[in-house]
């Protein structure tokens, strides 16, 4: 019985078309798979007959046998052979035949090439070098097939302006930039030693990881632990498990922040009496504790139109009703001028206690932070829910942010009648108090008549 | 502060992000010097949680001006921050690309003065990437709600793909944990991007040379566990989202305690055997012909967890069974449990050679154990006398009950 030597797919390629073109039949070939073999693989030449005869195979079966050649088992030649038997005599379907032992072999060997390549792909790590013709990027890896030549092209694809090597313990490649050239197979030992970017790899490996989540067996599964000791983030991992249990219970211990918003101070039946009621006794943040009470919204509840301002100040705080200090006289007179009647108006906060520091004997206001908005916007939004007014009037910047999107920029887009989720009529303007501040006169004139004006304009349809 | 604590905060800050996929993107940009993107993702490496390290996922600052409860980079947490330069991260991911380390960059940020500045940042990373350095890697990149259009615009020019997160499976759970985000506002976002695709694909058809807009197209991530709203609800929205946004995929994330969270959420563990069983159920509707009012059939509107959910649906639909294998259509194989979409495909191929039977049918390596029950083959197959059996949940149900710690690579892929 001849002996086919073949190393290589292209050494069986030729050896198998001579067997086929003479009719030798699967049972009568021996292949052995190294080239050091007593028997040296025959040369095509000395067999080729003169009446060959042409065949042609699916040349899905070329790409694929090309595939399977790789893989380390002894017996490829043999089933590569007897396939290309069956199909070249009466079976031309055969390959798409999953349930016949040959194929099914075949395509289980297929798979475990295609994977490692792609864990080739994957688990490659290159290591930088900096030699006398410039930077080297150098990797050992350990494949389970020879595959470095089916891997290769697409790493020159990826890094093509890199010089890079990868060395695996039976071949090895170097890419110049221009062309792929193979050599022998290098052991770990001649692997450059580390990398200084590997502390940082190793940082993002740890911190991207959930100690929450537990998965070694996905891990292992996909990330098999023979290709570990050349990918360095995993010499993590033990560390990392060993503390996943006590960082889950310190993440759990930390929570904190305020357990409540203004909902969870609701009265069952929500009229505005009710509900004003409630808002009272809220303690949604922390605000309540410093400040003397909560200043909830006044003036008509069939009112049609509500005005919102940023929080009570000073004098509101003490005397428990909305816009009563200087900034509420200057908007008294902007809705007289807008002629608009104060008692027919509705006027209330965004948030709904005073916020200030301490300077001497004096309460200085202070901005409300996004914590306070978000815990008190339910009673906000209950009002208007209660209310349903037929025009909103949000009053500065804090007002309009909270309910029309921290996008909203006052300067750009005051004045416009807007559509919002509680009034199809919604406008947003100065807010007295920043007219107050305004140190310019005439800067100072011209916003208190935008004021008025955006007043009329909204209330007059 | 240096790079390496950055990274170490930034890093942490973005982990809650299930997305990871580098997949999506045919063909390599032209005039790429380093990278390229041949269409099926790689995952670099795995943490001990099962979850793939495929791109470098961070934010660009963790400092926000929001306020969802849910989030660890709220405003009111007072979780440590850091904010990388555009450069940094420009070279990061530079630098563990030529490493072989990841396939590529996955930028988000929390929102800092407000969302056009933020969005614009982000495309700055990705416009200097590809333009200065000639990047030809996969980049995702989060889209801020509310940014100009024209910003999403160049932002797709320079990614991959886009995403807006839809956070929370419904508008209510988002009123309750994020009352600043409304799910309109994402979904116009969402639509405004699926506008410029289609826009995209279809001067391309027409002989356009278009530039490229976000080829991998977009994605959207939703917190499973944090609210009480059902697997029925979340999968009808996401049955939403990929009909009329167009979407790639959708995410599910089992809700994790967060460090600093708001003490309104839930402190257990996270639900993964029922984020696993929403992938599932997401797979057979997008590749198996289920639709999202079929496929959850337990009372409570929630997915089985002792069992995959075509199981499920076998178990209570036994009329349609048994199925035959030899002259069964395809949408009817793809409902017998056990059989994924590839080995139907080469059952379908086998049999117009010969006649399967059992024998062949575990050669093709379906789940032959719960398959069995649910098939008529060539011979005659005992397992179908079992499908009556009142007690047959119980039989096919998977022994380990360990599924909780261990739900298997299939929470990532989905895969049934």
């Amino acid at each position: 019985m001849p002996l086919h030597a073949v190393e290589t797919f292209e050494e069986w390629r030729v050896a198998a078309r001579e067997l086929i073109a003479t009719g030798v039949p699967a049972e009568d070939v021996s292949w052995t798979a190294s080239s050091q073999s007593l028997f040296s693989a025959q040369s095509p030449s000395s067999t080729q007959t003169s009446g060959t005869k042409n065949f042609s195979v699916p040349p899905e079966f070329i790409e694929r046998a090309r595939v399977v050649a790789c893989h380390q088992d002894q017996g490829r030649w043999e089933l590569l052979y007897r396939i290309l038997w069956r199909l070249t005599h009466g079976e031309r379907h055969l390959l798409k035949d999953s349930a016949d032992d040959d194929i099914t072999r075949f395509q289980r060997m297929h798979k475990a090439v295609t994977r490692d390549v792609h864990k080739m792909k994957a688990f490659v790590r290159f290591r930088k070098v900096v030699v006398d013709e410039g930077e080297q990027f150098i990797a050992w890896h350990r494949p389970d097939h020879r595959i470095v030549r089916l891997a290769a092209p697409f790493f020159a694809r990826r890094f093509p302006t890199m010089n890079w090597t990868i060395l695996t313990p039976e071949e090895s490649v170097t890419w110049d930039q221009q062309d792929l050239k193979f050599g022998p197979g290098v052991p770990a030992s001649e692997a450059p030693e580390g990398d200084v970017l590997e502390d940082l790899w190793k940082t993002y490996y740890v911190s991207t990881f959930n100690p929450a989540r537990i998965k070694i067996k996905a891990m292992k599964k996909e990330m098999p632990v023979r290709h570990w000791p050349t990918m360095p983030e995993t010499a993590l991992i033990p560390e990392m498990l060993e503390q996943a249990g006590q960082r889950v219970t310190q993440m759990m211990n930390s929570r904190e922040g305020f357990d409540t918003t203004a909902a969870s101070f609701f009265p069952d039946e929500m009229t505005w009496e009710n509900v004003a009621a409630a808002a009272s006794a809220c303690r949604a943040c922390h605000l309540h504790e410093h400040a003397t009470q909560t200043v909830f919204g006044t003036g008509a509840t069939n009112a049609g139109i509500v005005l919102v301002g940023e929080q009570p100040g000073d004098r509101e705080d003490i005397e428990g009703e909305p816009f009563v200090g200087p900034a509420g006289q200057l908007l008294d007179e902007a809705l007289e001028n807008a002629k608009i009647d104060r008692t027919t108006v509705y006027i209330t906060n965004v948030v709904k206690h005073f916020k200030f520091t301490e300077k001497g004997k004096r309460r200085l206001h202070q901005k409300p932070n996004a914590r306070e908005i978000s815990a008190c916007r339910p009673w906000l939004e209950a009002e208007l829910e209660i209310l349903k007014p037929s025009a909103l009037v949000l009053l500065g910047a804090t007002a309009a942010q909270a309910l029309l999107g921290r996008d909203f920029r006052i300067t750009r887009q005051r004045g416009q009648i807007v559509k919002s989720e509680w009034c199809d009529r919604t406008v947003a303007t100065w807010h007295p108090a920043a007219i107050l501040r305004m140190p310019d006169e005439v800067r100072r004139r011209q916003m208190t008549e935008d004021l008025i004006l955006d007043l009329a304009t909204v209330h007059g349809r | 502060m240096d790079v390496r604590e950055k990274l170490a905060i930034l890093a942490d800050a973005a982990k809650y992000d299930a997305s990871c996929a580098s997949s999506g993107s045919k063909g390599t940009r032209q005039g790429s010097k380093l990278g390229s993107t041949e269409g099926m993702g790689i995952c670099h490496s795995y943490t001990p949680d099962g979850r793939c390290v495929s791109l470098l996922k961070i934010l660009l600052t963790n400092y926000c001006i929001y306020d969802c409860q849910y989030c660890v980079n709220r405003i009111s947490s007072d979780t440590p921050r850091a904010r990388f330069s555009v450069d940094e991260v420009v070279s990061l991911t530079l630098e563990f690309y030529r490493r072989n380390y990841i396939e590529g960059l996955f930028l988000s940020s929390g929102i800092i003065q407000n969302s056009n500045y933020t969005m614009e940042q982000l495309t700055l990373v990705a416009k200097k990437l590809r333009e200065e350095h000639q990047f030809g890697g996969y980049i995702h990149l989060k889209t801020i709600p509310n940014a100009d259009p024209e910003l999403i615009q160049e932002a797709g020019l320079w990614a991959d793909r886009l995403s807006v997160n839809i956070e929370l499976p419904t508008e209510n759970d988002l009123h309750q944990l994020a009352p600043e985000k409304k799910k309109p506002e994402i979904v116009q976002s969402m639509s405004g991007i699926r506008e410029k695709i289609d826009e995209f694909k279809a001067d391309r058809k027409e002989g356009f040379k278009a530039p490229r807009f976000a080829p991998a197209g977009q994605s959207t991530q939703m917190i499973v566990g944090a609210t009480p709203t059902s697997d029925q609800e979340i999968l009808e929205t996401a049955t939403e989202l990929y009909t009329g946004q167009n979407l790639r995929r959708v995410y599910y994330s089992a809700y994790s305690p967060i460090p600093h969270a708001d003490a309104r959420l839930p402190a257990q563990s996270p639900p993964l055997v029922r984020e696993h069983r929403l992938y599932q159920a997401d797979w057979l509707m997008r590749f198996y012909g289920f639709s999202s009012e079929e496929i959850v059939t337990e009372d409570d509107r929630n997915l089985a967890l002792d069992i995959d959910p075509k199981l499920a649906w076998a178990l209570a639909n036994r009329h349609f069974f048994p199925v035959d294998v030899n002259r069964a259509s395809r949408e009817e194989l793809l409902r017998v449990p056990g059989m994924g979409v590839r080995s139907v495909d080469r059952i379908l191929q086998v049999r117009r050679y010969r006649q399967l039977r059992s024998e062949d049918l575990k050669k093709l390596r379906v789940a032959w154990k719960r398959t069995r029950v649910f098939v008529q083959t060539a011979d005659r197959n005992p397992g179908l006398l079992n499908l009556e059996k009142l007690n047959l949940r119980q039989q096919l149900r998977p022994q380990k009950q360990l599924l909780l710690f261990d739900a298997a690579a299939s929470a990532t892929t989905g895969e049934v």
